[in-house]
This record gives C-alpha cells, structure tokens and sequence, in this order.
C-alpha cells in the first residue's frame, strides 16, 4: 500500500471534468485507490465518489494506492493532479 | 352546462408567440419507493432487472444528448454528459448490486439508498455547484428507478397541446419539442431561465414565472397563451378565443409583412440611419437575427458558455466560440460583453451575499480576478482579427474601474504581441450603463471610452429601487417613468457631446412604444431580441427624426410614467396603425398583488 498527500492546484478544483479524467486514469490500473478528505473517504474510482468529495483548490487530499501495480498509479494519478488535470490545453 | 370561469394568469414572455389548445399538466416523476424483501433465488432477477434499467436510462439519456446536440449545439447539450457518466459508474452500481444479493431488498429501494447517501453529501455542499449537481444525481436516480418500474417516459404524448409544469428541465424541454408540442407555461422560471432560453431557441411560445398556473390548470382545459405579453387564460370564453385567434393571426399577417422590411434599412424618412442589431447568447442564433434583417449584434452574452459547466472554459474555448460568432456576423459589428457574472446569474465560485445585485457582479468580479479576466480578453481580442469586434464591460460604477480594466486590455494585446499572435490593434472598448452612478459620470466615463450601451432592464431597478421579481413592488418598475426617460437623455447627450455612439440593448430597446422616444432622444443603435427587430424596424421607418424630437421632448415633460405612456401609445398608432400592441397588463395598481380567484 502506498499513501501519498496531495495538494490540489488547478483553479477549479476536481469538479465534474478534472473527476472524470482522474476516474479514467484510475480505471487503467488494477490497484484499488481511495481518496481521504476530512476524514470522508471515497472509492475514486466511482466518478459519483469523486464528484462528492467537491473538493476546491488548495484542498489537501490523501490519496491511497493498494495492489500489485500500485506504484504506477500513484505516479500516473499525481502527475494528474500535478499538470492540473492538463485544463489549460 | 356548466362552463367553468375563465382565469387570466400573468407571467413572464419568454418565447413569442401566440397559441390555443388543450393543456398537458406535466407532473415531474417522483417514484414511489417502497422497501420489500426478496427471495434469495429471486435475486439475480433482481439485479438483472437493475441492469436492463440502467441500460435504457442511459440510452434515453444518449438520445437526449444527442438530440439536443443537433437542435442547441455542442455547447449546451453538454448539460447532460455528466449524468451519463454517473450511470457508468461501475463502482456505484457494482456495490448497488452487492447489496440486493447479500440484503435481499428490492432494486428500487437499494438504488434510492445508495445514490442518496451521495446526494445528501452534495447538498451539504458550500459550493453552488455542488449542489447543481446534487440535481443532476436526483434526475439520474429517478430516472433508473422509472426504468425499474417500467414505466414509460411521458415524454411523448398527444401533439398539439400546450405543456403546463412546475418547472422545466432542460431534458424535459428538449425532449417535449420533439412531439410538435404548441407552448410552455411554467410556475417558476424567468426570461432568463434554461428553459426560457430552449423554447426561444426551439421556437415554441412560452410563458414562464406564472407561480401557480398549475394549481388552476387541469390536462385537457383549453389554455390561451400569448407569448408575446406574457398572458395564459385558462378555460377562455369562446369571446376570448375568437379574439385571440384574431391577435393570432395579426400577427403572424403582420410578421410576414414585416418580412417585406427584411433587406431595407432602418432609417428614418428623413435619411438618418439608425443601427439595428440583436442581443444573441449562442453562435447559432446568428442565422436567425440575419434572417429577421438585423445588421449586427449588439450585445453577445458570454455567458452561454458557462450554461451547465462548473468550472470557466479555457482561452481556447472561449476563442473558438467568439471567432465562430465574429465570423457569422461579418461584415456587421458583434459587440461582446465580458461575463457578466453576479447578480441573478451564474456565479463561478459560491459565495453568499445578502444583496447580490449590490453585491460582487460583473466588472467587480473581472477586476478581482485579472487572470480570467485577461484570459477572456485574450480569446475576444484573437477574435478581432477581422476588425469587427468590440467588447464591453458590465456593471461599472465609477471611472477607476474603467481605467483598471482598459489597463487590462492593454496587459492583454501586450501578451498577444509578445506571442506574435494577430488582433485588431483599434479594437473598440465601451461600457455598459446600467448602475445609476455611471449615468451620473456619464461625461467623464464618455472620455475614457469608445462606445456606451444602455442596460436597461438593471439601470431602471437601480435608479427605481425596484427589484421587478418582486410582485408587490414590481409595478414601480416603468421604463417611461420621467426619472428614467431623463436619465436617458442625459446619457445620449454626455455621449454625443464626447462624439461615441450609444447603444440601448435592454428590453426597452424592443418595446414598440418607446421607439420613437429612444429615436428622439438621439439612440444610435437598438439592439433587441431576433423577434422584435422587424417592428422596431417599422417604427423607425415611419417617421422623420425631426418628429421623433419633437415627440420625446413632450413626453419628458409629462410627471408620470402612465401621461407618458399614453401620449407615446396614441403617437405610436397615427404612424403605424398596424403595429398590433402588446397590452399593458391591468392589475389594480393601488392594493398590491391581485385578489386569487376561488378555484
């Protein structure tokens, strides 16, 4: 299992598109991810999960990888949250 | 027998028209959801059940998305992908079937439970957005449990009926036009609302912001609705119909006539050329404006782009869509103004206000936030590339504004430079006037700038200090009221002293009465919704700018609104005897809101 803090940073935080981006990337890898936020934690990769967790710029979030190519994910997941969910094409 | 009383209903004209016909009460769906065991071996069944109906809703959605895509474009259809990709979520629905196998409940009452959990997180929600989505997960649970109970969508039904609701969404609008549906009338709702702005799209009548026409209206009475005035009669005497199946046909006699003005100028019979453009919100109603004979756009709302998204679209976006809007209008003029957020409007970034129309709207939230701001500026400036672009800014209150926002403009074509990206270097930079303060500053902000352009709708509320939602009040609310006919004036002429034209696009600009005062008052251009332009047109084709003077001068000397009104009414009917007018309703001004009738 790895545990990872993240910091969100694109403006509009993990509203309905970035969501959708974040649960498709999570689709690609067979490790289970969970996402803590206050102490609520969602399956991310439920995109009605995701959505719930409105979480907004400057949102600290935990995010949490368990399975055989769960180094992977957790790499490919923040490079996501890094580039800002790639918003400003 | 016994016929019952007709009812006359006022609301809000959201969509022209005039139409006759038997009223289709449309209850919004809500299941009845009642908790019952299954048999273990009848579980698989269970949750088959669940699939197939998951497996229609998201083919009705796929339908409706497609559907809207043709008939609104891209753009606003996108409305509707958020809830497909709910019902593809297999994690949610992997753990919904988990729990009938091991609960042994039955699906309707698994998927309620499991999706509200969600939905109450939603709603708990700070972030307006949220919360918007938090309806968007209601639509999508009701709509699986309707598939699970195998009832049909009322979505098709008899055509040729006048569809009656609480309220509409977006999907139901949509999906009703498909069934040759007459008119909308809705409780709720303004001219500004999702589905105020479909039917206007779709062309279909509508009355909106009725408040309670479907505690009086049953399926199958027989409805007037007049779309042009904002009335829905219920249970019309055959007295009530015979005239307005005159109106009716006036009308539509009159708008074909009207077409005949399509390719001539609106100018005065005395030579001055008057500019007569479109207020728009989308790059497909452009074909429309053209088609009623309008020369640009006078006022593009940006703010169609934020319709149903949740986060503001990218410089890219916004370029596509404002090239797409410059381009169909050329070789005429688009005047954009940046997002006018704020008020009653979209808000990108909740955040409670009291008062928000005194509140952080419009240029207020541009100048806070110069990095979408500048990026707005940006996509209207690489727009300009075919120098018929100009844009303004809504809300302003003072020249410091003015002054920050220009030094803004200027930030942005510097980045353009730097990128070696192409714009129109003179490109033209007005404000709106629509805070009392402005037209006061008037001449000062006159020097600072290319171009005025009249807001009406919130100068009047702002120098009335009436909020004209509000029912008790909102008779106060008068375009012919002297304190807003003067005000006028003092805006034209602090303009014209500074040599930059003006532009009205409020909703006075279309009213048929107050054209030959805005003419008179010296108005350079009127800008209006599609549907008027043709009647304005007419007006200004019909009298010289000299009478128009001589017209307004008298009718500011009158001390109030009703003198003025009816002076300009009986003026308005010598020049153009035909112009059918809409009536002005009559409410009992003296006691506030109307008697209820018994029903």
């Amino acid at each position: 299992m790895i545990e990872k803090e993240i910091v969100i940073k694109n403006r509009a935080g993990l509203h309905t598109r970035p969501a959708a981006s974040l649960v498709k990337m999570a689709a690609k890898y067979k490790a289970e991810f969970f996402i803590v936020k206050d102490g609520l934690e969602i399956n991310a990769k439920s995109i009605i999960g995701v959505m719930t967790l409105a979480a907004e710029q400057g949102s600290v979030l935990l995010l949490r990888f368990d399975g055989e190519d769960e180094k992977e994910a957790c790499a490919a997941i923040v490079g996501l949250f890094e580039r800002g969910f790639d918003e400003t094409q | 027998m016994n016929t019952p009383d007709e009812i006359t209903l006022h609301g809000i004209a959201a969509a022209p028209g005039i139409v006759i016909g038997k009223a289709f009460v449309y209850t919004k769906h809500v299941p009845h959801i009642d908790e019952k065991s299954i048999a273990p071996q009848d579980a698989d069944k269970e949750v088959e059940r669940l699939r197939s109906a998951v497996t229609r809703s998201e083919k009705e959605l796929q339908k409706i998305l497609s559907f809207a895509e043709q008939k609104i474009g891209n753009s606003k259809a996108k409305i509707f992908e958020a809830q497909i990709m709910i019902l593809s979520d297999t994690i949610l629905f992997d753990s919904i079937y988990r729990r009938i196998k091991k609960e042994l409940k039955n699906a309707e009452y698994v998927v309620h439970g499991e999706i509200a959990k969600y939905q109450q997180l939603m709603m708990n929600s700070k972030d307006e957005y949220m919360r918007e989505r938090a309806h968007d997960v209601e639509d999508v649970k009701n709509r699986v449990i309707r598939n699970i109970q195998e009832q049909k969508l009322i979505s098709r039904f008899e055509g040729g009926s006048i569809v009656v609701s609480q309220s509409l969404t977006p999907a139901d609008t949509i999906l009703f036009s498909r069934n040759e549906i007459l008119g909308y009338a809705t409780d709720m709702g303004g001219v500004t609302s999702h589905a105020a702005l479909l039917s206007r799209s779709l062309n279909i009548p509508a009355v909106v912001g009725l408040k309670d026409v479907t505690t009086y209206v049953h399926s199958d009475d027989l409805l007037v609705l007049d779309g042009y005035s904002g009335v829905v009669i219920v249970n019309p005497s055959e007295d009530t119909v015979t005239q307005y199946k005159r109106r009716g046909r006036e009308m539509t006699r009159f708008e074909h006539r009207l077409n005949e003005l399509k390719d001539l100028p609106a100018q005065t019979m005395d030579g001055k050329l008057i500019e007569l453009s479109s207020n728009i919100e989308f790059a497909e109603e452009v074909r429309f404006t053209r088609a009623q004979g309008s020369h640009g756009v006078g006022l593009y709302r940006a703010e169609g782009l934020l319709m149903g998204r949740d986060t503001f679209p990218s410089e890219e976006e916004q370029y596509r869509e404002y090239k797409l809007i410059a381009e169909r209008v050329f070789p005429n003029k688009v005047i954009m103004r940046t997002f006018d957020i704020g008020g009653d409007k979209v808000v990108a970034q909740s955040y409670d206000e009291e008062n928000p129309f005194l509140g952080w709207r419009g240029i207020r939230v541009a100048l806070d936030r110069p990095e979408t701001f500048l990026a707005q500026l940006r996509a209207m400036l690489r727009a300009s590339t075919k120098k018929n672009v100009w844009v303004m800014f809504p809300m302003v209150s003072n020249l410091k504004e003015v002054r920050r926002a220009k030094e803004l403009v200027v930030q942005a074509k510097n980045s353009l430079r730097a990128e070696k990206l192409s714009f129109d270097e003179h490109m033209k930079i007005g404000v709106m006037i629509e805070v009392p303060s402005a037209a006061v500053l008037a001449g000062d902000i006159a020097k600072e700038v290319d171009f005025f352009s009249i807001g009406t709708n919130d100068l009047i509320q702002y120098l009335l200090a009436v909020d004209r939602g509000n029912d008790i009040v909102s008779q106060l609310y008068q375009e012919f009221d002297p304190a807003v006919m003067l005000t006028i004036r003092h805006i034209v002429k602090e303009a014209h002293k500074n040599k930059i034209p003006v532009s009205m696009c409020g909703e006075m600009a279309g009213d048929p009465v107050a054209t030959l005062l805005l003419l008179g008052l010296g108005l350079d251009e009127f800008s209006v919704i599609p549907y008027v332009l043709p009647e304005i047109k007419k007006i200004i084709r019909s009298v010289t700018l000299r009478e128009a003077q001589k017209i307004a001068a008298k009718a500011l000397t009158f001390s109030t609104w009703e003198e003025a009104r009816e002076f300009l009414v009986g003026h308005l009917k010598r020049l153009t005897p035909d112009i059918p007018l809409p009536e002005q309703p009559t409410r009992d001004l003296s006691v506030g809101p109307q008697p209820q009738p018994n029903t």
